[in-house]
């Protein structure tokens, strides 16, 4: 695989408010009886849209963010790789909140597409910021570890391994599994079950 | 010095410290199934690799499958093409298929344990969030996405984070009607949604090693509910019964043999944990979910809190200061990996035996495996159901997360014994879970409405334990 490195993400907020959005929410399971990722981003959190005409994602003034910004343990429930593809297809590059459930996170990291957290308050401030100026520019710098909107900078935080698999572009981890791959099997052969030693 | 059960699983699987900093670690078990495969395939196909270890990788086909109508082509061309992609790629692969005409299919959480597969010490990793039930026996089991799928079947390895390990002792004895569901959502509601973000949950005290293998299941199940993607159970003698004579697992002198490796991978005594909550089991009532998200639970005879989240009041019609008893209820489902398992479907029966589904209720029975089914209908349960005007399906997720034909219509509301309550979560947006035990589920389905089930069939329930 080429190297990708995603070093900072530039452009307009997506603004989400709620805690614990899960993934059922973001796409739900009748979307995922397919088998490709193809067209997932058209039914992306379908049923709250059709629940409430204002969703964000339905407004077209949002049309072209690139910066998805939520609150609290977004993702949670379901592994569903399905929710940040449809996110991603949507045009997303980065989703900046609170907390992200783990599973979501991981996905998301396979996807070059990183999850960085920032605190209540800014994710409340960035959040008003997009809703106030949809077409303002939001900066997620993964080198500085800053988060950009209107002028003012916040802290972003990021595991060590993810931040380096995004700057170094080895978020795609198949090939690093696949080196010295005679490690692996030492390894293996090393476990009873699958020596079958007993 | 002393460890965990985690700690010493994840270094004996750990191969290497990669370059980002994350971890290297060999998967012993990959279960894989129709959802989240198709485009794992795909990549590595695209990528020209193949599937490293096709030996230590299980299929079967759970979510997408029909309950009703099992015959192929499936009348869903989406389902049909599912299967039809996932019996290609094993067997291009080589990857051992438990399909539809195996009479070992089922849900693969169910399967994987029943058939011996899961065992103690293992790594294991599935496309789907609630592999963490496997963890009941002792195994170091967590949910994937579809790209990591591609990776385990790439390399037999995934990229890892080691996790901080909680230990929750459930302590004392249960009360009489008190099921594993009951204490599995206590613990959730008590430690929050994402409580267990960053851990693996270990679970114990004496409530626990009374535990049937079923009922740890159960619990280890819905970890991820509480936001830990790992939970698990310390090998036992409870655990070695269950597993001996099971077709994949070690025969004979092997299985000795065996039982002492798994014995010495439980927790020291002396092992030390990032962080230690007790429960008093006494303490623990009959849990009935009355929001959207599995933290969102009450005793079934206890208010809604005052301060509840109005988002989850508005959408399941439900005011603070009610309560969950008496809520009518127009579907009661008894199955998913959580609770579709023998002992699951034999407690539901038993407090239903000689009674009949309320007139406006549809009830379905479905359950975990073909093998739970086949076990289930040689004790005759599935007349008890049947004569109480309970549908006895074939085995599959079903209307746990609606990706077939089972599914809430409108706003109905469900007592379901399966994991999840999230919005449009059972196929209808707007359709409502109310989470419960497969005993509670049975006697709502007969009540026709939410009723503590200790009251309902005081001689039937389980006692204390």
């Amino acid at each position: 695989m080429a190297v990708e490195r995603v070093r900072e993400i530039r452009g307009s907020g997506l603004p989400l408010r709620g805690d614990d959005i899960d993934t059922d929410r973001i796409i739900p399971a009748r979307f995922l009886k397919a088998i490709t990722f193809e067209g997932l981003q058209d039914h992306l959190f379908e049923d709250d849209r059709a629940q409430a005409p204002g969703h964000p994602v339905s407004n077209p003034t949002y049309a072209g963010a690139r910066v998805m910004l939520v609150q609290s343990n977004f993702g949670c429930g379901s592994s569903r790789e399905h929710a940040p593809q449809a996110i991603n297809r949507r045009g997303i590059r980065a989703v900046v909140g609170q907390s992200f459930s783990e599973i979501f996170f991981g996905n998301s990291v396979a996807l070059g597409m990183p999850c960085p957290t920032v605190s209540r308050e800014t994710t409340d401030a960035l959040i008003t910021f997009a809703e106030q100026d949809p077409s303002g520019e939001i900066v997620v710098d993964l080198s500085a570890m800053k988060v950009t909107a209107g002028g003012r900078a916040f802290d972003l935080t990021l595991p060590a391994a993810a931040r380096e698999a995004f700057l170094d572009g080895t978020w795609d981890a198949t090939g690093l599994l696949l080196d010295d791959y005679d490690d692996v099997r030492r390894v293996a052969a090393a476990l009873p079950y699958v020596a079958t030693s007993w | 010095m002393p460890a965990t059960l985690f700690e010493k699983i994840w270094k004996a699987h750990s191969i290497r410290r990669l370059p980002n900093g994350q971890e290297q670690l060999f998967i012993g078990l990959h279960l894989i199934h129709e959802v989240t495969t198709p485009q794992a395939f795909d990549m590595l196909h695209a990528r020209g690799l193949g599937v490293a270890m096709p030996e230590r990788t299980i299929a079967t086909v759970d979510h997408i499958v029909p309950t009703l109508d099992q015959r192929r082509p499936f009348l869903d061309v989406m389902a049909e093409d599912m299967l039809s992609a996932l019996e290609r790629n094993c067997r291009a692969h080589g990857i051992r298929l438990l399909n539809i005409d195996s009479g070992q299919q089922g849900i693969v959480h169910v399967i994987g344990p029943e058939l011996g597969l899961t065992q103690p010490g293992m790594t294991i990793a599935c496309g789907d969030s609630h592999t963490s039930t496997h963890g009941a026996f002792g195994a170091v089991a967590f949910g994937i996405g579809t790209s990591q799928v591609r990776d385990v079947l790439a390399s037999q390895c995934l990229a890892m984070e080691p996790l901080k390990v909680r230990r929750i002792s459930v302590q004392g004895r249960l009360g009489r009607g008190i099921y594993a569901k009951d204490v599995i959502l206590e613990i959730i509601r008590r430690l929050g949604v994402k409580g267990g973000a960053g851990y693996a949950y270990e679970y114990a005290g004496d409530a626990v090693a009374r535990m049937s293998m079923d009922e740890r299941m159960t619990i280890c199940n819905m970890s991820i509910e509480g936001g830990a993607r790992v939970g698990y159970v310390n090998p036992d003698e409870t655990t070695f019964a269950y597993l001996r004579g099971r077709p994949f697992a070690p025969q004979g002198d092997a299985f000795e043999r065996a039982t002492a490796w798994w014995a010495s991978m439980a927790s020291d005594a002396g092992a030390s944990y990032d962080d230690e909550v007790v429960l008093k089991a006494g303490e623990i009532r009959p849990t009935v979910t009355w929001g959207i998200n599995p933290g969102q639970s009450v005793a079934v005879d206890e208010a809604l809190p005052a301060n509840a989240d109005p988002e989850a009041l508005t959408f399941m019609g439900f005011r603070a200061g009610q309560r969950v008893q008496g809520t009518k209820i127009d579907v009661a489902f008894v199955g998913s990996c959580t609770n579709a398992r023998l002992s699951d479907l034999r407690e539901a029966a038993r407090v239903i035996r000689g009674q009949h589904v309320a007139r406006h209720v549809k009830a379905l029975v479905v359950p975990g495996s073909q093998a739970v089914r086949a076990a289930a209908e040689r004790e005759g349960l599935d007349r008890v159901f049947l004569d109480a005007g309970f549908e006895w399906r074939s085995a599959g997720c079903s209307m746990c997360l609606a990706m077939n034909p089972d599914r809430l219509d409108g706003r109905e509301i469900c007592a379901s014994s399966s994991n999840r309550n999230f919005k449009g979560r059972q196929g209808s947006p707007t359709g409502r879970t109310l989470l419960m035990s497969p005993a509670m589920v049975a006697a709502a389905a007969v009540a026709g409405e939410v009723v503590d089930v200790r009251e309902f069939a005081p001689a039937e329930v389980t006692v204390g334990r």
